[in-house]
């Protein structure tokens, strides 16, 4: 498993990081031998095997859907980076900046 | 403090009890040891990312207060106890050893630090990890190095390491890790203590930091089986705030640990001591399959067939989740975000240069500022080896390389459940090395990704079959180092590999060895 630069890039920006040049290069190569490695799953035979998500099995766990209480806003709030009273802040999300 | 010895972490914490209950030793006495050890041997350690030494103090003599008024006390009372610092304790910075969380301080606690609080444990600090404990060696934590006590050259393993590190230079008696490939028997091993990762789902998982959250297991490191029966008793049992963990009942573990199993069939692979496994660990292997043999095991060779593929399946499956759990960090809750102005400033610089180059196809795909923003936060904000785990995981998750990788480890991690469940059917556990080498050198795999991936065989699968494994000292390597050996049992089995990990202890010594650091320096009057 070879891979090219251009779809380590187009991964980084699906994985919401930049790389720089540098990393580019050394993600390019490591990940390549990392993939490689992990083509040895192909030869083991997985006809009719169900996949394993978990490790134990479970059945959808319910709750009674009533209201608890929840964090306080301001406790909530409190490790924002940008915020104002109520809200958590971020730049202009449509248009140009 | 005269009734104890001169490390008194090296008392077992059975013993430490009744000693604070008859009155020879106060609460205050084993702070103050803890924190003098940490103050002695820390700063070449490097185990502990925060020391809570007033607030300790505090604690201690609120705990020596209420057991002099005859109150009703908690089965840990006054003991310290190290947490690592990927578990959330209300009003303590969490970190996760990352840039991304150095300034978060969690407005609530995890259930396993709420669970300390109720025995009356006192928290002493917060341990050094693998940035989000993604590591086998605690060298990817953003904030320190720590070192094995047995040799500060070489690493405590990871990602426990220093959870692990504070128990072998005798800081604290008990230590709190999480496991999700081996981070607990691993560090466990390379520094010579005892490590259980319990069965998926016996130790909520809520207010653990999510890194693989069908692999995360949190559990207790100790100096011995018995301690860690008596810490995981306090850890263990059902919470409504974790969907998957189990609604069974918890074994009075501690209180049951001498009883010996009736004829136990221990079952080893011998693929395991061949290839590539140090001579060290393979006598290991050996002579502590002797023990039991002399102890009156049954033992019988068994087959994993699929174990060989277990670093392969771990490495999608853990990434591939890790990818997910991870995109929360988007500077936008909570946790680290780039300078805004500088990345608005750098953008609209990008798009002038775009719009004068005429390059209209780069100018539409140029981010937004809200996606720059997540960009630039988790570039900034994450460590290599976090980074290339996000790659990965994104990369076998993606578009055309989903069945490929991701379903096709699911498929290969149920045929590795499986071989277990038919080794249990001849067997009670299997007795296997932990890592196939005694600890490294620093920065001697820091480069190579695959090498210390590669380090992980023999405890990933325990994480993909989800089922309980005691890891605890059964020799020294030629040159002093630790090795260990880990049991590995059925699911909700903790308390026979407890039982069995007991037995050895009793007629072996490996976990009583002190690191020659503490041995070496001169103590006080």
């Amino acid at each position: 498993m070879t891979l090219t630069r251009q779809e380590i890039e187009k991964v980084a920006f699906l994985a919401r990081l930049i790389l720089t040049p540098e990393e580019l290069d050394e993600m390019t190569g490591q990940l390549g031998r990392v993939l490689e490695y992990m083509a040895l799953l192909n030869e083991v035979d997985t006809e009719g095997v169900e996949p394993l998500a978990h490790a134990v099995e479970f059945a959808n766990v319910f709750r009674e859907d009533h209201v608890e209480k929840s964090l306080d806003r301001e406790v909530a709030l409190a490790n924002a980076p940008h915020r104002d009273d109520e809200c958590y802040l971020v730049p202009a999300v449509l248009g140009d900046v | 403090m005269t009734s104890l010895n001169r490390f008194p972490f090296d008392t077992s914490v059975t013993e430490l009890l009744v000693a604070l209950r008859d009155g020879r030793v106060t609460s205050q006495d084993l702070v103050q040891a803890a924190l003098a050890q940490i103050e002695r041997y820390d700063r070449r350690v490097g185990a502990f990312l925060a020391v809570r030494g007033e607030k300790a103090m505090d604690q201690a003599r609120e705990v020596d207060r209420r057991r002099a008024r005859g109150e009703k006390l908690g089965p840990l009372a006054g003991l310290p106890v190290a947490v690592k610092d990927n578990l959330c304790m209300e009003g303590e910075p969490t970190t996760c050893a990352s840039r991304m969380l150095a300034r978060f301080v969690p407005p609530y606690d995890a259930t396993v630090v709420a669970r300390l609080k109720a025995a009356d444990a006192i928290i002493i600090g917060k341990t050094n990890l693998d940035e989000f404990a993604m590591g086998g060696s605690t060298e990817t934590s953003a904030f320190q190095k720590t070192r094995n006590p047995w040799d500060l050259e070489r690493i405590p393993g990871g990602s426990s390491g220093g959870a692990a590190a504070c128990v072998a230079a005798r800081m604290v008696p008990l230590s709190v890790g999480s496991d999700t490939g081996g981070s607990i028997r691993q560090p466990a091993a390379l520094c010579g203590v005892t490590g259980l990762k319990p069965t998926y789902g016996r130790v909520s998982r809520f207010g653990l930091v999510a890194f693989a959250s069908s692999l995360d297991q949190i559990g207790p490191l100790a100096q011995s089986a018995e301690d860690c029966a008596l810490l995981l008793e306090v850890l263990a049992g059902h919470d409504p705030r974790d969907a998957t963990s189990i609604n069974r009942s918890v074994p009075p573990y501690r209180e049951v640990i001498s009883h010996r199993p009736e004829s136990i069939k221990i079952g080893y692979v011998p693929e395991m001591l061949s290839d590539g496994v140090s001579p060290d660990v393979v006598r290991t292997m050996e002579e502590a399959l002797n023990v039991f043999r002399s102890l009156g095991a049954e033992i019988r060779e068994v087959r994993l067939p699929h174990a060989r593929y277990a670093v392969a399946t771990y490495y999608i499956i853990a990434c591939s989740e890790a990818s997910s759990n991870l995109a929360r960090y988007d500077g936008v809750h909570y946790g680290y975000r780039t300078d805004e102005k500088a990345m608005l400033a750098e953008l609209a610089e990008e798009r002038r240069r775009l719009q004068q180059e005429g390059n209209l196809a780069a100018l539409d795909d140029l981010d937004t500022a809200l996606v720059r923003l997540y960009r630039k936060t988790r570039a900034e904000g994450f460590g290599a080896e976090v980074k290339r785990r996000i790659m990965l995981g994104t990369y076998a998750l993606s578009a055309g390389y989903y069945d490929a990788y991701y379903l096709k480890a699911l498929k290969v991690r149920r045929l590795i459940r499986q071989d277990y469940d038919r080794a249990f059917e001849t067997v009670d556990m299997i007795l296997g090395p932990v890592t196939p080498a005694p600890a490294f050198r620093i920065g001697e795999k820091i480069n190579d990704p695959l090498a210390m991936y590669l380090f992980d065989l023999f405890t990933v699968s325990g994480n993909l079959a989800g089922i309980p494994a005691l890891a605890f000292p059964a020799g020294l390597s030629t040159e002093g180092l630790p090795i260990g050996v880990q049991l590995q049992g059925p699911p909700l089995s903790e308390e026979r590999l407890l039982q069995m990990g007991h037995l050895f202890q009793q007629v072996t010594d490996w976990h009583r060895r002190r690191p020659p650091l503490i041995e070496d320096s001169p103590q006080p009057a």
